[in-house]
């Protein structure tokens, strides 16, 4: 996990590690103050020695002042080298999201991903620092302090090592005791979480079916739950204090005891004395920051496991050696295609798909909802691989395709489909972004969008709102053909994308299609017999395999399902 | 965004919230927030003590036994032991303190989040329309784990920093002015120093923070259109606008960081100066005998100048952190001082039997509803819970002064299926919004069985009003609890019978585990047609006299809709039915149909006639414009 988290330090690495050099530079010398002064009290001021109290005391001044450089120093390459950190982690993070495959992104809720390149993202970040700040720091402080004690007197410091084992037993009973609590707690937490975003999206059916109450209940269970096993896991984490306190005040009354007889029978003097309570405040001052920084962790794990979890999933999509960059024309094959999201061979979306289409056919496809429509036009841009068989596009498997040249050459209009914050303009310029007005005119005309755009006041610079929510659902659609057309494909697939526009325009843009880019090959989804009926060939998908193929004349006859559809429709319609 | 934005601003320090979260505290933990407050003075008082024994210890008990051929060790054990019940008793406080600490500040977030949620599930659907999920849920999460920090952590070092400050400051001025004008004097240098860094850490903070929506809106654009990018190989363009605002937040970061991170080596530094101040000051003088000062006498004013130095700075550095868990918390209680729904209504619904020819109410389940209308004058009616529902002369506005339905009347006898046809925006959503009293109706009035509907309790109200949503909203669970969601005492074959109804049956038996197989997230493993076959099997098995059903059918393919529709219409069977439908097979059956443009009704009658009339209907229905 370290080392995967670790790749994305590069640039930083100087400063992460120049970081803990300063810090430890200017820890040094902190250390170095109590010693200095225990000189200053004993050859200074108890044998009345103005030089000696000046010198050590201009000494001190410039250890402090160095002190703070050093320090400023640090703090600056700390934050340089933790925020350079998390930009580094949020980039590679988000471009490997990029290099995901649907079936990778299925993986992953939105949402998830959302909070991993933020959250996730600041309690890494957070951590980091410390980490690179404190977590040398103290240790250093803690080291020095004990050999500088070592120093001043061995006798006398052999009393710090005393507590260390008790202090050791203390400390991993906390961490051992504590660590699983807090863990279940933080799924509790995402438990919670999931209640209140539910509660607050479904809001609606709450209300109205006046189950407030069982929410409540619901909600006050798992706020419990937490309630119990935070209140469990901080009251461990609280014995933290005490147990260093208790270690500290025994150092100190020990040294007290001891130094203060010491001191009496000449073998210590005061100012040594003081240094060591200095030195054993200091410990103590580095433990509490240390446990600070564990618990930090502790928590930062969870963080840092997730935001792994996205940084080594890898493409599922594996590329051929060939990397072919020119796709002839728009003719599709499938061959005994089998496909299975989940690689299961009892849960097969497609089962043994034949189908051959030639280039510049407008294809229709139907089917009930989960007949796997959708799926068996993914395999075509390779948005999905097909789990058995071939796929090819103009006589070529689509895995030896160059994926990009391939996406290129076979657009799609997605059912659930987005138009992003932007102009009109830049939102059709995802299909080409070197388009010409007039090219954008053109495919808008196309997918009779171009009327309904001349009509809004700002015409082809309307901006368009985060998700499209200022157009209406059959303008969405229209703007997303326009964009997949400015393609100018060799196959434009259409999945259910003309739903909310009304059937005049719908036919009007199946015309325009057969008029201005009669080369491309269409493949249109629909779940109006109307949009499918003029199409060249016709395939029925039912449960996932191709119940039957033919032009619309031939399916009335010969099929069942078919026919249900169409008249189901037209009773309706006539 | 932008909302979001101004109240994350580097936010003041509002003594109102702080009051009232102290308050909050100690309103449900009166006895153990006094019990920490002693502890947390216990705690300081001892610091302070030990520190100023040392010198006691020193001086007094060690100093004058140096040389001494046969020392009496006695008072100085005595003194030893003096310390160590100073000590004991700072150990203990502290220990109860932190203790006492976690189950106050736990159980004040457990209160804090179980009111807000119960405060929540009583605001009006208005609160959730003009609140985006994000927001609201972020007080459940960020707000609360800073305020999490604040109580555990900022209040009581708060406290005893202020405590310490005091009781040290009086120890000093006790063991030597001079000293003591030292440790001022660098004292004020410090904080104008603080007030400096603090003021340009600020200026950055508020930029990182708008770079932090920034990126955070960026990606939460882009990961939901994933796909869509993919589609259209723009991943490369994606990462570049990525780098550029990621670039700019990570410059933001780095200064607002940068002056964050100087303050803590400042301070620390300036608290080395000053105690290397006080040695030769107080050096000097002990040689020069000025003020009577000894050694034992540094050497405890040196600790004391450090416990001085420590809460300082810790409050210093506190004050960022304090001040954003205040506004975090500020936020909670603005969510809890939300005006929930209103509701005075007084007509309940209630089973009623006849017996002896006379209806009777009855806390058995019987079959049979009535409203109870308790009159003015003490009488009391039962009226038969029918489904009769009369909108006359309605108007609505969700803002004021901008009205978005105008003088809608319409009459629905029960049984009848009343459909609603116009573009988005017409109003036909809103009008559903009125019947169950989501919102309020500004002019007209709605009668159920002839009652006012305002007149009637608003969950009476909504337990009787099915209700399929365009959005189908399922929760975590099994399709059974997702079925049974309205009654959780529901029999196994009161679910199957709701599913059959509503042809959900087939598919879920075809899932792993049937009706036991477990809905994660947003159901995003079932496909739209089966998640709102879901949502009217909820409908069905809840069996109200009265259904709204919003473009319930607007995803599901024609053939299973065709499944549906003879579901839908058992389930229609005897009850007065609402349908807002873009699709016009769904309607045409429909006894009326309301054809809404703008907020206004424009045409009315059944299929029919709207045909005949050659009007908007018509050419809707001939495909001439669009619904949506």
């Amino acid at each position: 996990m370290i080392k995967t988290l670790a790749k994305s330090i590069r640039e930083y690495k100087k400063a992460t590690i120049l970081t803990p050099i300063l810090v430890s530079i200017e820890s040094i010398i902190d250390v170095l103050i109590p010693f200095i002064m225990a000189f200053l009290i004993d050859e200074g001021i108890n044998q009345g020695n103005r030089e000696k109290i000046i010198f050590y005391g201009i000494l001190l001044l410039i250890c402090a002042f160095l002190a703070m450089i050093f320090g400023i120093l640090a703090g600056r390459c700390a934050a340089k080298a933790s925020t350079g950190f998390a930009k580094n982690l949020r980039k590679d993070m988000f471009y490997n999201v990029q290099s995901y495959s649907f079936a990778n992104i299925d993986k992953f809720s939105p949402a998830s991903i959302i909070t991993r390149h933020t959250t996730d993202i600041n309690n890494v970040q957070m951590a980091f620092q410390m980490i690179i700040r404190i977590a040398f720091r103290s240790p250093i402080m803690l080291i020095f302090s004990l050999i500088m004690a070592f120093l001043i007197n061995v006798k006398v410091a052999l009393i710090f090592l005393a507590v260390v084992p008790f202090l050791a037993v203390g400390l991993y009973f906390i961490a051992t005791k504590a660590h699983p609590i807090f863990e279940r707690v933080f799924k509790t937490y995402d438990k919670l979480n999931n209640i209140t975003q539910e509660n607050i999206k479904g809001i609606r059916v709450v209300k109205s079916y006046v189950t407030e109450e069982k929410e409540i209940n619901k909600f006050f269970k798992v706020s419990d739950e937490i309630y119990k096993d935070f209140t469990k896991a901080e009251k461990i984490v609280a014995l933290n204090n005490p147990l260093m306190q208790i270690s500290i005040n025994t150092v100190i009354v020990l040294l007290s005891l001891i130094g203060g007889k010491m001191i009496i029978s000449n073998n210590l003097t005061t100012g040594e004395l003081t240094s060591m309570i200095s030195y054993a405040m200091q410990i103590l001052t580095s433990l509490m920051m240390l446990s600070i920084i564990l618990v930090m962790i502790m928590i930062s794990r969870a963080s840092a496991e997730r935001i792994v979890e996205i940084l080594e999933e890898e493409s599922s999509l594996k590329n051929n050696e060939k990397q072919i960059k020119e796709i002839k024309d728009g003719s599709i094959e499938f061959i005994n295609v089998d496909f299975s999201y989940v690689d299961d061979d009892n849960k097969t979306c497609l089962k043994d798909i034949n189908l051959k289409i030639n280039s510049g056919e407008t294809i229709g496809i139907i089917g009930g909802t989960g007949s796997s429509k959708s799926t068996l036009v993914q395999l075509i841009p390779r948005l999905y691989d097909a789990t058995k068989g071939e796929v090819k596009v103009a006589g070529i498997n689509v895995k030896d395709y160059d994926i990009e040249s391939l996406r290129n050459e076979v657009a799609m209009v997605l059912q659930k489909n987005v138009l992003f914050s932007g102009t009109i303009k830049e939102n059709l310029r995802w299909g080409n972004p070197k388009a010409t007005d007039e090219e954008i005119i053109r495919a808008c005309k196309l997918a009779c969008a171009d009327e309904f755009i001349e009509n809004f006041p700002d015409k082809y610079d309307t901006y368009i709102e985060e998700g499209g929510t200022n157009v209406s659902g059959g303008q969405k659609q229209r703007l997303c053909i326009a964009r997949a057309i400015l393609k100018k494909p060799k196959i434009l697939i259409l999945d259910d994308s003309t739903s909310a526009v009304d059937t005049k325009t719908d036919s009007a843009i199946r015309k325009a299609f057969k008029e201005e880019i009669p080369n491309t090959t269409k493949i249109i989804i629909a779940q109006r017999v109307s949009s499918v009926e003029d199409a060249d060939k016709i395939i029925v998908l039912d449960g996932g395999k191709i119940n039957g193929m033919g032009s619309h004349d031939e399916l009335m006859k010969n099929n069942e399902i078919y026919k249900d559809v169409y008249e189901s429709q037209m009773k309706v319609e006539s | 965004m932008e909302d979001k934005l101004n109240k994350r601003q580097r936010p003041k320090l509002d003594m109102n919230i702080l009051k009232r979260l102290v308050s909050y505290i100690s309103k449900n933990y009166k006895k153990r927030f006094i019990l920490v407050f002693i502890c947390v003075i216990l705690t300081s008082v001892s610091m302070v003590a030990g520190s100023l024994y040392l010198q006691v210890l020193i001086d007094d008990y060690i100093t004058p036994l140096i040389g001494t051929s046969n020392p009496n060790f006695g008072p100085f054990i005595g003194a030893i032991g003096v310390m160590i019940v100073i000590y004991s008793v700072g150990t203990l406080a502290g220990f109860i303190q932190s203790r006492v600490m976690v189950d106050i500040t736990q159980g004040t977030l457990k209160l804090i989040r179980d009111e807000m949620f119960v405060k929540m599930q009583r605001l009006p659907i208005k609160f959730f329309d003009t609140h985006t999920h994000g927001d609201i849920m972020s007080r459940y999460t960020n707000d609360t784990d800073t305020l999490s920090q604040m109580i555990s952590q900022s209040i009581p070092q708060l406290i005893s920093s202020a405590i310490t400050i005091v009781a040290v400051f009086v120890a000093m001025i006790v063991t030597n002015r001079y000293l003591t004008a030292v440790v001022i004097l660098s004292l004020a240098f410090m904080l104008s120093i603080t007030k400096n860094i603090a003021s340009k850490s600020a200026k950055y903070f508020i930029k990182q923070q708008e770079s932090v929506g920034k990126v955070n809106g960026y990606i939460e654009e882009m990961i939901n259109g994933q796909k869509v990018i993919k589609v259209f190989c723009h991943e490369e363009i994606t990462k570049e606008n990525f780098d550029k605002i990621n670039d700019e937040l990570c410059e933001n970061a780095y200064n607002a960081n940068k002056y964050a991170s100087i303050l803590m080596p400042t301070l620390g530094a300036l608290g080395n100066v000053q105690y290397s101040i006080i040695a030769i000051v107080g050096g000097l003088f002990a040689v020069y005998g000025i003020g009577n000062i000894t050694v034992g006498l540094i050497v405890s004013f040196l600790q004391l100048s450090k416990t001085f130095i420590r809460p300082i700075s810790q409050i210093s550095q506190q004050l960022n952190s304090v001040a954003m868990a205040l506004a975090g918390a500020g936020r909670i209680f603005n969510l809890m001082d939300e005006e929930p729904e209103k509701d005075d209504g007084y007509v309940t619904l209630v089973n009623i039997k006849h017996e002896n020819g006379k209806v009777v109410e009855t806390k058995e389940k019987t079959d049979m509803w009535a409203w109870k209308h308790p009159h003015s004058d003490g009488t009391l009616e039962y009226v038969e819970l029918k489904g009769h529902i009369e909108l006359n002369n309605v108007d609505f506005g969700y803002e004021e002064n901008k009205l978005v339905l105008h003088d809608i009347s319409i009459y629905a006898k029960p049984g009848q299926k009343i459909a609603f046809v116009g573009a988005t925006g017409a109003g036909k959503t809103t009008i559903t919004n009125l019947l169950n009293r989501f919102y309020d109706i500004e002019d007209g009035k709605i009668r159920y069985d002839g009652i006012n509907i305002n007149k009637i309790k608003k969950d009476d109200l909504r337990l009787s009003l099915g209700m399929v949503l365009q959005d189908t909203n399922l929760f975590t669970g099994t399709i059974k609890d997702n079925i049974k969601y309205s009654d959780d005492l529901a029999s196994d074959e009161d679910v199957i019978k709701a599913a059959k109804l509503a042809n959900a049956h087939d598919f879920i038996m075809r899932l792993p585990d049937g009706y036991d197989t477990v809905i994660k997230g947003d159901g995003s493993s079932l496909s739209q047609g089966q998640r709102q076959l879901l949502s009217i099997a909820r409908a069905a098995l809840n069996d109200p006299p009265v259904m709204i059903l919003d473009e319930a059918t607007s995803s599901i393919d024609t053939r299973t809709e065709k499944i549906v529709q003879d579901g839908m219409d058992k389930l229609m069977e005897g009850r007065t039915v609402f349908v807002i439908a873009h699709r016009l097979s769904t309607v045409r059956n429909s006894k009326a149909i309301i054809v809404l443009d703008h907020g206004r009704i424009i045409e009315r009658g059944n299929h029919e006639d709207l045909i005949a009339e050659k009007g908007t209907y018509y050419q809707l229905y001939t495909g001439a414009f669009e619904l949506e």
